[in-house]
């Protein structure tokens, strides 16, 4: 680790560390306690809801369990092989179009789920223009697939999702370079044998990272899934939830989602063993030149997902907006616009500093006993990504309330004023539930970032006498940046996005983009949702650009 | 560097603790606890609406207008809107609990989150199947779940009842929207009240048979459905027939009002209630007792072809050219105590 290396630095400098500490533990509980109150929910077990889990049992629950878990599958195998394939032949070979391609697929990350799923469905449907035109050619008997099964469903969250694999991928595959697969055809082995055998196992921290944000939200995902009408185990969530009127089945629900989930990290964790992937920096990347079909296959290949991913749903999106824009175009837009953007900033910021500063801490000396709490706490404070987004806010509120009554009772006690509360309702409890929400996007790369430190290197500028300064100037940072550039973000499209917990927990007149389309969609009125999509995905460029300048090898 | 960026970190929380601070001041919700005579008539009131921004703002601008008394609201889903106002208890911002339909309301009624009002002129226009008995809610307006067809390939003389729709004749040409949705919900409930769980069960299982397509996500997708020949009947609220009505004067669907000969067709509310721990009660019961008179009754129907609550109000034009149609008169408020057996039932019947 390079824990010594940071311990040693901050000794030489006589830096106390328990203010950090201090601080983290306090941010880590802040993030870790709406989770904790969904899973004390278990607390409530009375007759109601024993009576519903036993309903669950006996009609759907094997269903949803299904469903889930092909879901999840599909989504795995689609967003694995999308983005790492795709990663791969934008960082390591050179095709027509190549670096264009190198940046414009990473642009669906920039369309929220559930706006690719009404497209979808708008366009393939029955009445939509698809079935329509190949009714009027063939005839009324002609064969169509159902689109409400479950291969749409994992084809429409594949083509939004893939980019989180594609993007820490390719990162991967760019610091590996092709050396490592040079070696590997030397001895012999085939392009393929290479790929498979060497470039994959290095890339696979990178791939595992992104393929758990990606299943992470398809879990968590209600608006693109009940679009599809496809019951998941999140649909039972919320028919618990809104249809039973049973909050706490809801909750208990949702806290096995998050079971789920720890122990499949922890398995891949285990897997990984103790192995470590530092990188070596390659900065003059030799392309593998594609000539002839395997040139047009390339060039074909990402072309097609650039078309099925983003060109084609804006372009319906478009059409949309051109029909209405005359009625839903207003002077409001101008603060859904601005309300989106700081609020993205802001979170994105707050964000990724949490994680820094728990990624920091993390490498800080500290006993065996606080170093398994350490790592429980960032455990648990990851796996909000994971929750339906109604369901962590309602955690979130709870929690806040509790606070928000501490803080009057306290206040009444020691000033004898009375206060109204500070925390729910505010900007500040909204920001900190998107820090609870997305800390698992933040602290992925953030964390990379640090493992990516070599402590070889750390000794080896030490023993040659260079001033800590210069090590954090010549080392930490400008390995760390890209990763903290990364989280920074990708919170920032995500919060964004983000629809259920802004839609609760806004303070009066904090209206965004997701809301406005949420409004709309909530009537089914999914044309006047084109505009505020539109505008979503089109905000949602400019740090997708900027991610792209920085995740340019440098030359 | 790295404590600098910490640093910053922390500089940058306390910065904006302090914007918030402020913030909080800025809000007229602070206003709310400066007590005094003087200002309580300007103290706005303070709506959590499941009910979509563009149909409540243009009614409270208009209340404003007349009364002076502001009208601020915060829009969201129901379930999320309730359970906060729950985990707020006492310290709630909150006065008035806006949903449309009489089971979230009867659900935040269950809970102990509204109060009970005694109003004269809320009890003269509302009829009381539409209000809970103790005065905790409110229907405001009334939407009609019934049976829409196909112009050119069904005869209304075929259409009688709910329950029909079960019957083989309508085998592969049914459309269904999910039973996730509270509008079907609640009908399945009145039904259990009216026909007992055994035959609503063998119903709702006549349904499913019938089904021509996968059911679908919006009562929209269901008109568009029946339009474009996938099926021939269908379940929706009468206003997204009548959207598609004012676009398109000779729409292929038709609406047919079901259950005429026995129990009145299935109807529920938007409606409203005062919370208990109303800051501005008073403020509150002024915005009920208004919603509830001719002017806002009529914007409800012109804006959203809805029918209002208050019977002395004449519906918009395009709702009237349905005809005139007899309401089923149990008590709303069924439709919430028997929700989580409907909700039971659809899923033992297979109806998703």
């Amino acid at each position: 680790m390079s824990q010594d290396a940071l311990e040693n630095v901050s000794k030489e400098r006589g830096v106390k560390h328990w203010p950090w500490k201090v601080l983290s533990y306090f941010i880590a509980a802040i993030v870790v306690l709406p989770i904790l109150v969904i899973l004390v929910q278990w607390g409530t077990i009375g007759f109601g809801e024993q009576e519903i889990w036993q309903h669950l049992f006996d009609t759907k629950l094997d269903r949803l369990l299904i469903n889930t878990l092909v879901l999840m599958l599909g989504v795995g195998v689609g967003v694995t092989t999308l983005g790492v394939s795709l990663a791969w032949l934008t960082s390591v070979c050179a095709f027509p179009g190549r670096k264009l391609f190198e940046w414009a697929l990473m642009l669906p990350l920039a369309i929220p789920t559930y706006v690719m799923a009404f497209v979808f469905l708008g366009l393939m449907n029955y009445t939509g223009p698809v079935q329509t035109t190949l009714r009027s050619w063939i005839g009324d008997e002609v064969y169509f697939p159902n689109v409400q099964a479950s291969g749409a469903v994992i084809l429409v969250l594949s083509l939004v999702l893939y980019p989180y694999v594609y993007m820490l991928a390719r990162s991967a595959f760019l610091t590996q370079g092709r050396s490592m697969m040079d070696a590997g055809r030397i001895l012999g082995k085939t392009s393929w044998q290479s790929f498979f055998k060497i470039a994959v196992p290095i890339a696979r921290p990178a791939i595992i990272a992104g393929l758990a944000l990606a299943l992470m939200e398809t879990l968590a995902d209600f608006g693109a899934v009940s679009i599809f009408n496809y019951d998941t185990f999140t649909t039972a969530i919320y028919s618990a939830w809104y249809g039973l009127f049973n909050l706490a089945v809801a909750a208990q629900l949702a806290s096995l989602l998050l079971l789920f989930v720890a122990v499949v990290l922890f398995a891949e964790q285990k897997g990984r063993k103790q192995a470590r992937y530092t990188q070596q920096n390659n900065r003059n990347i030799q392309l593998y030149k594609l000539k002839g079909w395997q040139a047009l296959a390339a060039t074909g290949f990402c072309t097609a997902v650039m078309l099925l991913a983003f060109v084609l749903p804006l372009g319906q999106l478009v059409l949309w907006c051109i029909e209405i824009a005359a009625e839903e175009l207003d002077s409001r837009y101008v603060g859904f616009l601005l309300n989106t953007l700081g609020l993205g900033l802001i979170a994105a910021v707050l964000t990724t500093l949490f994680a820094l500063l728990l990624a920091y801490v993390k490498r800080l000396p500290a006993g065996t006993v606080e170093k398994r709490w350490q790592s429980l706490a960032i455990r648990i404070s990851t796996l909000g990504y994971a929750l339906p987004g109604s369901v962590l806010a309602v955690g979130i509120i709870l929690s806040f309330t509790f606070l928000d009554q501490a803080i009057i009772g306290v206040v009444q006690n020691v000033f004898g004023l009375s206060i109204r509360p500070l925390l729910v309702g505010s900007l500040f409890a909204l920001v900190l539930a998107y820090s609870t929400r997305f800390m698992a996007v933040a602290f992925a790369p953030v964390e990379a970032g640090f493992e990516r430190i070599n402590p070889k290197v750390i000794e080896a500028a030490k023993s040659l006498g260079a001033s800590p300064a210069r090590l954090l100037h010549q080392i930490y940072i400008p390995l760390l940046k890209p990763g903290l550039l990364t989280a920074l973000i990708i919170v920032f499209v995500d919060v964004m996005k983000e629809m259920p917990a802004t839609l609760i927990m806004r303070p009066f007149g904090w209206d965004t983009l997701a809301v406005r389309i949420y409004q709309m969609t909530a009537e089914g009125q999914w044309e006047r949702a084109a505009l505020p999509s539109v505008t979503l995905i089109l905000l949602g460029l400019i740090p997708v650009f900027l991610l792209v300048r920085s995740s340019r090898p440098s030359k | 560097m790295l404590n600098r960026v910490l640093f910053i970190t922390l500089a940058c929380l306390s910065l904006f603790a302090c914007a918030e601070e402020r913030a909080q001041v800025d809000s007229p919700d602070s206003e709310m606890s400066v007590q005094g005579s003087m200002l309580e008539i300007t103290n706005p009131v303070i709506v959590y609406s499941s009910r979509q921004e563009y149909l409540i703002k243009p009614l409270f601008d208009r209340f404003t207008d007349e009364t002076g008394i502001e009208v601020q609201y915060q829009t969201g889903e129901e379930g999320p809107l309730i359970a906060r106002l729950q985990a707020e208890g006492e310290a709630t911002f909150a006065d008035v609990l806006y949903t449309v339909d009489a089971g979230n309301l009867w659900s935040a009624s269950n809970r102990g989150l509204l109060a009970s009002v005694d109003s004269a002129s809320l009890q003269q226009n509302i009829p009381e199947h539409l209000r809970e008995p103790l005065g905790q809610w409110f229907g405001l307006s009334v939407r009609a779940r019934t049976i829409v067809y196909a112009k050119d390939r069904v005869n209304p003389s075929e259409l009688s009842t709910y329950s029909a729709l079960a019957e083989s004749q309508w085998r592969d040409r049914l459309c269904l929207r999910t039973s996730k949705e509270v509008y079907n919900i609640s009908l399945v409930a009145t039904m259990i009240e009216r026909l007992g769980e055994e035959a609503t069960q063998n119903i709702i299982e006549g349904w499913v048979n019938n089904l021509a397509a996968p059911v679908f996500s919006s009562d929209t997708l269901v008109i568009e459905a029946i339009a474009a020949g996938q099926c021939d009947v269908g379940l929706v609220n009468s206003y997204y027939l009548g959207r598609k009505q004012v676009d398109d004067p000779d729409y292929p669907v038709a609406l047919f009002w079901a259950n005429q000969e026995t129990s009145g067709t299935h109807v529920n509310i938007s409606g409203a209630g005062i919370t208990r721990y109303a800051k501005n009660p008073e403020g509150a019961q002024r915005l009920l007792e208004w919603l509830s008179t001719e002017e806002p009754q009529i914007m409800f129907s012109e804006m959203n072809l809805e029918i209002p609550a208050n019977p002395t109000v004449p519906s918009a034009e395009q709702v009237a050219a349905w005809g005139e149609f007899i309401q089923d008169s149990i008590n709303v408020e069924a439709a919430g105590r028997l929700q989580a057996a409907a909700v039971m039932l659809m899923d033992r019947a297979d109806y998703r």
